[in-house]
């Protein structure tokens, strides 16, 4: 049985209190926003893509701990990244949070300090949390020009946990 | 009110007795012990449930009358001459009798066993919503539904180009009786309300709601889901056209519940589902459908469940509703004083009519934090939208925690819950 501590790491209650990037891009190349329908969630994220390069990101919007600190900490990590390697970095993400090895795992990049989110994979009700900011993101990256819409929901049945 | 005094036919076919010993008193620690689930243990911690208004948990009589239906009375029912079919009818029709009684409708034939309340409803949209309501008409609901009894009434309108008016609620979850009153038109062909609100507790003033809409020649659904297991309901006392409820919520297994209506409005109605056990006679040319309430009862049934429903219903009287009624009334008190008194908690639904239901939001924590951290407390509580989208809307939150009580609850657990939500705040703030 996992602490509660395991989930809700001091990074992660900090972030959630004081989440940085948390503004709208007023010249945003991109932007995308990402809605839980179980819970309520929504998440604006923008982008301003420079080339193939993430040149600044933010995201604003209501929700849970996980969902707001996962957003956070996504900002910091993808800004400067090219678009292929955020795209990695949220393969590498999505298989530490629910504990399933892929590819990633052995040739993705590091996660550095959003290593802190292991301990969603033992909340798999949570995971759709940490990783709705994330499927935004994708969405932002892949709209062309007009915002798009992206749902938790949209993938079918159990799409991101299995146990959700 | 003879929904709580009913003694059931259902006993005479054993399948299961009602439980004397706690008709006296309220004994909630001897009922706690006819609910084996309630002394599990989650992370090492007692279990304290109170997600009743999702799903209630199950007596041993209700366990056992399931079990005993494929041990020693199983058959297909209204078909064999066999002798396991006709006890196994025999049985079927004893649950139908139970639930007329509990209802205290007038005829076991106004009765209908269909999967649950949202079934009901989109029975009575897809029948006798279809005949009745044409282009331009009204269906009117309330803004504090659930959305099984939002959904199927737009899928109705949509198909005829008919209008779903929303009778408005105000600050504390109250329905706008001023506001229904004046949106009951001509055009309006059926209202639909709820007894109970699932997301606020509020409940609606049905007596009232009915003679507003029939001193209008206007029909009423009631959607009786969480009222039904909470209050002594007399469909003939409250005059309404239409009663649903689900066993699940009752303390009976799922996948069963009931439709009333009354005689000559099913018997006007066309069928449902079109199949077996509905037909009189059939042939390739035509055919003559059953009486009721067989014509809306197509196909063969959750046999097992509804003969274990009408134990849940010989349970729920053993106890008495009243009773029931007053434990959850009291405990519903005590957790509004005890969590009107934690800083930064704001409950959602505070109209003077309530049962049953306490949502409320915490400044500063998203309502799944909440329940994450109460679950590790072995605190059951839901936490969302409840189905209720617009009730969230109306309140401007994306989602509230709400803590629903059952009979057999206590102050205890109420003051675990209060413990919780104190450590969710040394967590988060």
């Amino acid at each position: 049985m996992s602490d509660l501590r395991d989930l809700y790491q001091e990074v992660i209650l900090d972030h959630s209190k004081r989440p940085r990037n948390f503004h709208a891009i007023a010249d945003a190349t991109r932007k995308a926003e990402g809605y839980n329908p179980l819970c309520g969630d929504r998440e604006t994220v923008y982008l301003v893509l420079e080339g193939d390069r993430v040149r600044d990101v933010a995201f604003q919007g209501a929700g849970c701990a996980i969902s707001t600190a996962s957003a956070s900490m996504m900002t910091e990590s993808v800004k400067g990244k090219t678009r292929a390697e955020a795209e990695a970095l949220f393969a590498r993400f999505h298989e530490l949070i629910t504990g399933k090895n892929g590819e990633a795992k052995e040739s993705g990049p590091e996660l550095g300090k959003l290593e802190v989110f292991s301990g969603v994979r033992e909340y798999p009700v949570r995971v759709k949390c940490a990783t709705l900011p994330w499927h935004t993101l994708k969405a932002a990256l892949d709209s062309e020009g007009a915002p798009a819409v992206v749902s938790t929901e949209s993938e079918g049945p159990n799409a991101e946990s299995g146990g959700a | 009110m003879s929904a709580t005094t009913t003694t059931s036919t259902s006993t005479s076919t054993s399948t299961v007795a009602p439980e004397p010993r706690a008709a006296r008193t309220y004994d909630v620690d001897a009922i706690r012990r006819d609910f084996p689930i309630l002394s599990t243990r989650v992370y090492g911690k007692p279990l304290v449930y109170l997600d009743n208004a999702a799903s209630a948990q199950k007596p041993m009589a209700v366990i056992e009358a399931e079990q005993k239906v494929y041990e020693s009375l199983y058959a297909n029912i209204h078909r064999g001459v066999h002798y396991l079919s006709v006890h196994a009818t025999d049985a079927y029709d004893a649950a139908r009798e139970t639930a007329r009684a509990f209802l205290n409708a007038e005829s076991a034939h106004e009765i209908i066993f269909v999967r649950g309340t949202t079934e009901a409803v989109n029975l009575v949209a897809q029948t006798y919503g279809r005949q009745n309501v044409g282009a331009g008409d009204e269906v009117l609901i309330t803004a504090l539904e659930h959305h099984s009894n939002i959904v199927p009434w737009q899928l109705l309108c949509e198909e005829k180009g008919a209008r779903l008016a929303v009778a408005p609620i105000d600050d504390s979850g109250a329905l706008e009786l001023g506001a229904f009153e004046k949106m009951l038109s001509p055009k309006t062909r059926i209202v639909s309300v709820a007894h109970l609100s699932n997301a606020l507790g509020t409940i609606l003033p049905v007596r009232r709601i009915v003679e507003l809409a029939h001193a209008r020649g206007i029909p009423v659904f009631v959607d009786g889901a969480q009222a039904a297991p909470r209050m002594p309901v007399d469909v003939r006392a409250l005059d309404v056209d239409f009663y649903a409820f689900s066993s699940h919520k009752i303390y009976g297994p799922t996948g069963v519940g009931v439709l009333y209506g009354k005689t000559a409005l099913l018997e006007a109605m066309p069928p449902y589902q079109g199949g077996g056990d509905m037909i009189r006679s059939v042939t390739f040319e035509k055919t003559t459908f059953n009486d009721l309430p067989y014509k809306f009862e197509a196909g063969t049934p959750n046999i097992a469940g509804g003969i274990a429903f009408g134990a849940a219903l010989d349970y729920v009287n053993g106890l008495g509703l009243t009773a029931i009624a007053q434990h959850e009334h009291d405990l519903l008190a005590y957790a509004t004083a005890a969590l009107s008194e934690i800083a930064g908690l704001t409950i959602v639904g505070t109209a003077r009519e309530k049962a049953g239901v306490l949502s409320f939001v915490l400044e500063g924590v998203h309502p799944h934090d909440i329940g994450t951290v109460l679950d590790r407390e072995g605190i059951a509580i839901r936490t969302g939208h409840h189905c209720a989208q617009p009730v969230m809307d109306r309140f401007g939150l994306p989602a509230t925690a709400r803590a629903s009580f059952g009979l057999y609850n206590t102050r205890g657990e109420v003051d675990a819950l209060v413990a919780g939500i104190h450590k969710v705040i040394g967590m988060f703030r």
